[in-house]
């Protein structure tokens, strides 16, 4: 039975991970994929802690954190797809100008 | 498990196997929910991340022919400028990878620092399915509709955002944006 340490350093971890793929990735498909990586890493958190305390609130935490995850990936593909109809890339420094 | 999976998903060049490969640090993930004694937790995870969002990215992936990285972006940045450009873009890598190595260092120094008896979890554990529902609709019916809300708003957004531009309609009715 892994301790709520080791649940907790693996989320860290994930999230060093989901971090890293935001600031090292030149994609913005892969940077929404490193936000869901980062907001898994929390969810667990969540879970772990729950656990430990023995309440439930930890859990209906995290249903919510994944519906606004579920929000906010059709929001954010639905502006991808809007940013390579304009300008067939989908790199992000190509998207540095405000206006177009 | 999941480290290896997540670690390969920023690892891969191609997004369509970091889609597949984050479905299975996923499915990693809600073993470690049934670990925890959440198994909603575990069944909500599958079929709302792996199953809804995961299609969702790997259609959208599909549906722009996904371009490899950088392809696009070297040919066009080393025409004019070239070295500049990327002397540019090899800064905020830099920092990003420093960044996250401190933030992992840090994490995992202050959780082993921290007060090593926190252990194994107690014996009490509420995990039914029975209690979650009773507090979510009792105790957090507010978030709940608050949250029914915000997802109306996403998804008129996202139609409206992915919408092509269509000509107004003759009829009259302006087709305003």
């Amino acid at each position: 039975m892994p301790t709520l340490n080791q649940y907790l350093v693996l989320s860290a971890t994930l999230f060093a991970i989901g971090t890293a793929g935001v600031f090292i990735r030149r994609n913005l498909i892969t940077i929404l994929l490193s936000i869901e990586i980062m907001l898994n890493a929390v969810n667990l958190t969540f879970v772990a802690f729950g656990r430990a305390l023995g309440a439930v609130d930890g859990q209906i935490l995290v249903f919510f954190v994944i519906t606004v995850a579920a929000a906010e990936a059709a929001v954010g593909l639905a502006i991808v797809i809007g940013l390579f109809r304009h300008s067939e890339s989908l790199n992000p420094d190509s998207f540095a100008s405000l206006k177009w | 498990m999941a480290v290896v999976a997540s670690l390969l998903v920023i690892a891969q060049r191609n997004p369509i196997y970091s889609v597949l490969l984050l479905i299975a640090s996923f499915g990693a993930l809600s073993g470690l929910y049934v670990l925890l004694d959440a198994p909603f937790l575990a069944v909500i995870q599958i079929i709302v991340y792996a199953g809804a969002i995961m299609v969702l990215f790997l259609f959208v992936v599909m549906l722009l022919n996904a371009p490899h990285e950088d392809t696009g972006y070297d040919a066009r940045l080393r025409g004019p400028q070239g070295s500049g450009a990327i002397s540019a873009r090899s800064g905020p890598m830099r920092f990003g990878a420093a960044l996250a190595a401190a933030l992992i260092v840090e994490l995992v120094w202050a959780l082993t620092e921290g007060e090593g008896g926190a252990g194994s979890f107690s014996g009490a554990s509420v995990s039914s399915v029975r209690a979650i529902g009773r507090s979510l609709f009792t105790d957090y019916a507010f978030a709940f509709e608050v949250t029914s809300v915000l997802i109306l708003v996403a998804m008129v957004g996202a139609v409206l955002l992915a919408r092509r531009d269509v000509p107004a309609p003759r009829g009259g009715a302006t087709g305003e944006r």
